[in-house]
């Protein structure tokens, strides 16, 4: 490759590398699979939540919009999984152990479940069929809908690739978020989706707070999520969450047409945030495996740091070592 | 499970195996490689191993690139112009100066703590008798975690199949007392298989012999069991840092920081569960 056509990400970190090579292998995920995985289970999650209460605080509207959105989210989650798999004909394999040490292992034993328990509510809400099981499916899938929405932080933090993993105390709380304002926004096309309201604002808050602190966080990886496709995506993200957090709390204090047009606005708003949100943290963490820099200069930074903190027990290397290496990746 | 980071004396054991053979690794010594590529070939040949894609990449001999799915064993090249310090022949006017390289066959570290293992949904990738990492091809479904998980960047998934692929250490061989194809085609002893322990002792002579000889920029790589993977199963003895041949210099395995994780995940979903339930309390607006 030649040497001129190679731009690094972080220009003012020194580094070696092989030339200029990733040292790991970026995930193999899919766009939109996976980006979609994340943001439909969180809608889902919340969308459960808010129906097991709706209907224990008698909101038959509230109830029936959670109850559709969390089976129909749920659905299309485990469909995005199957075909992001190398062999989706092997899906059930995912349930042939559970293994704590593996976030995707938990996660699959949360969301079959909740699948099922959110498809169960569903039918039985569409159908009139069985209220009674129906009641309980959703009670089940209602308490399951808080762990679905944030398992997949868990999930791609415990990776090595360093936007995710080094952000691995806030993603869930990004995700969290994100979740609150996409399942918060479906509610509010139920007319007595009130306690909805609540959440889609909370959430908004709690998504662009997170998030602003991974993006400001004084580590390398943190600058991944401001700049290319992953700062564009997070800066959408940020607009269309904002304003959908802020036309849902304006649609509390109107009435009739015009509420139906803010809450309308909210939940594409809040949706759009929520999907944008996702696909740029998905984007960050790519940026960060394919560039060596994120790999390295923060390795490199421990390491020195630790062989100061102690007297040297091998050779470290020399200045002379150091600039040719960069010279072979840079000049 | 065992526990997920730190010094551990017996993986296989850890892993439940009662009747079990010697932990065994690898030693590559960069220092005697000469570039002659015998474990790419051997490893290929031996593991049936689908050819990949011809690329020249201009990285000096290397047009491997990379361990993948179907590369096993990587040999990287480095040719760097150096300074003799010498005085240079007449007539060239310069100082005299030489290409040095450094060669070094990369393969997967077979991890003390294996994050590729630890994500693993599916139970296909397991700790064997021997103490290696092993994915069971019949298993995996292609999910694809294992691959960033891996600090070294070697597992990957083969296109048109599907699957996560990596060095086996040659089980097959091993379960017959042959030694893997690639330490048996070293024609320098460049790599060297054996029980660990005493690999670890050899690398530690081999160190104290080309210190005493003045090679001060020898060091060794992936012996530590302190180190971020519990030592690796396959470690280095290496002539300059260990990114100038594409290896990180202080890998982790992410799962020693999975408590927290969860601990973070937990306390997220929780604030979600209070908040969905707090904004059905009091008086709402409809």
């Amino acid at each position: 490759m030649s040497p001129k056509r190679e731009r690094l990400m972080v220009p003012e970190a020194e580094f070696s590398s092989y030339y200029g090579r990733p040292i790991l292998k970026a995930p193999v995920w899919k766009v939109p699979d996976v980006p979609a995985y994340l943001y439909l289970g969180g809608l889902a999650g919340v969308s459960a939540s808010l129906a097991a209460l709706a209907d224990a605080t008698g909101r038959p509207e509230l109830r029936r919009t959670g109850r559709v959105a969390a089976a129909a989210g749920a659905t299309a989650s485990v469909g995005f999984l199957v075909h992001d798999l190398g062999r989706p004909e092997r899906f059930l394999h995912m349930l042939r152990v559970l293994k704590p040490t593996s976030p995707l292992s938990v996660g699959s034993w949360i969301l079959a479940p909740f699948g099922a328990l959110a498809g169960a509510a569903a039918a039985s809400e569409v159908t009139g069929i069985a209220a009674g099981p129906g009641r309980l499916a959703g009670a089940a899938a209602g308490l399951l809908g808080p762990a679905l929405t944030t398992y997949t932080a868990v999930l791609i933090a415990d990776t090595a690739v360093p936007g995710w993993h080094e952000a691995h105390r806030e993603l869930p709380f990004v995700f969290a978020g994100s979740a609150m304002a996409a399942g918060g926004g479906v509610g509010l096309l139920a007319r007595d989706g009130g306690p909805a309201r609540r959440v889609a604002v909370a959430g908004a808050a709690l998504e662009l707070a997170a998030s602003a602190v991974v993006e400001r966080r004084d580590r390398l990886s943190a600058r991944a999520y401001r700049t290319g496709r992953a700062g564009a995506a997070l800066r959408v993200a940020r607009a269309a969450t904002a304003a959908g957090g802020l036309a849902a709390a304006a649609g509390a204090l109107t009435r009739g047409r015009s509420r139906a047009l803010l809450d309308g606005a909210a939940a594409l708003l809040l949706n759009a945030g929520s999907v944008a949100t996702r696909y740029g943290v998905f984007e960050a963490g790519m940026a960060t495996a394919r560039d060596p820099a994120y790999t390295v200069v923060p390795q490199r930074a421990r390491l020195n740091a630790r062989d100061e903190g102690q007297p040297a027990t091998r050779t470290g290397p020399t200045s002379a070592s150091r600039s040719s290496a960069r010279s072979r990746t840079e000049s | 499970m065992g526990r997920l980071s730190g010094p551990l004396a017996d993986p296989s054991g850890d892993a439940g195996y009662a009747d079990r053979p010697e932990r065994v690794g690898f030693f590559t010594d960069t220092s005697v490689c000469i570039g002659c590529k015998a474990c790419e070939v051997a490893c290929k040949e031996w593991n049936a191993l689908p050819a990949e894609d011809d690329v020249l990449t201009g990285m000096s001999y290397d047009n491997t690139g990379q361990l993948g799915a179907s590369t096993y064993r990587h040999v990287a090249f480095v040719e760097r112009t150096v300074d003799l310090g010498m005085p240079g022949l007449a007539g060239d006017g310069g100082d005299a100066t030489e290409v040095r390289w450094l060669m070094s066959s990369d393969v997967c570290k077979h991890c003390t703590h294996a994050a590729c293992l630890d994500v693993c949904p599916t139970g296909s990738l397991i700790r064997t008798e021997h103490g290696t990492v092993l994915v069971q091809e019949d298993i995996c479904n292609g999910c694809g975690y294992c691959i960033p998980a891996c600090p070294y960047g070697v597992i990957d998934q083969r296109p048109g199949d599907g699957r996560a692929f990596k060095c086996t250490m040659c089980q097959d061989r091993l379960g017959v007392g042959l030694q893997p194809a690639c330490a048996t085609a070293c024609p320098t002893e460049s790599i060297r298989f054996g029980p660990l322990d005493e690999l670890r002792a050899e690398a530690d002579e081999r160190l104290a012999a080309l210190h005493d000889r003045g090679v001060d920029d020898a060091r060794l790589y992936g012996h530590d069991a302190g180190d971020g993977v519990g030592g690796a199963g396959a470690f280095f003895l290496l002539l300059d840092e260990p990114e100038v041949y594409g290896l990180p210099p202080d890998p982790v395995v992410t799962t020693r920081d999975l408590p927290s994780m969860w601990r973070h995940a937990a306390a997220a979903a929780l604030a979600v569960a209070g908040a969905v339930a707090a904004a059905f309390v009091g008086r709402t607006s409809r």
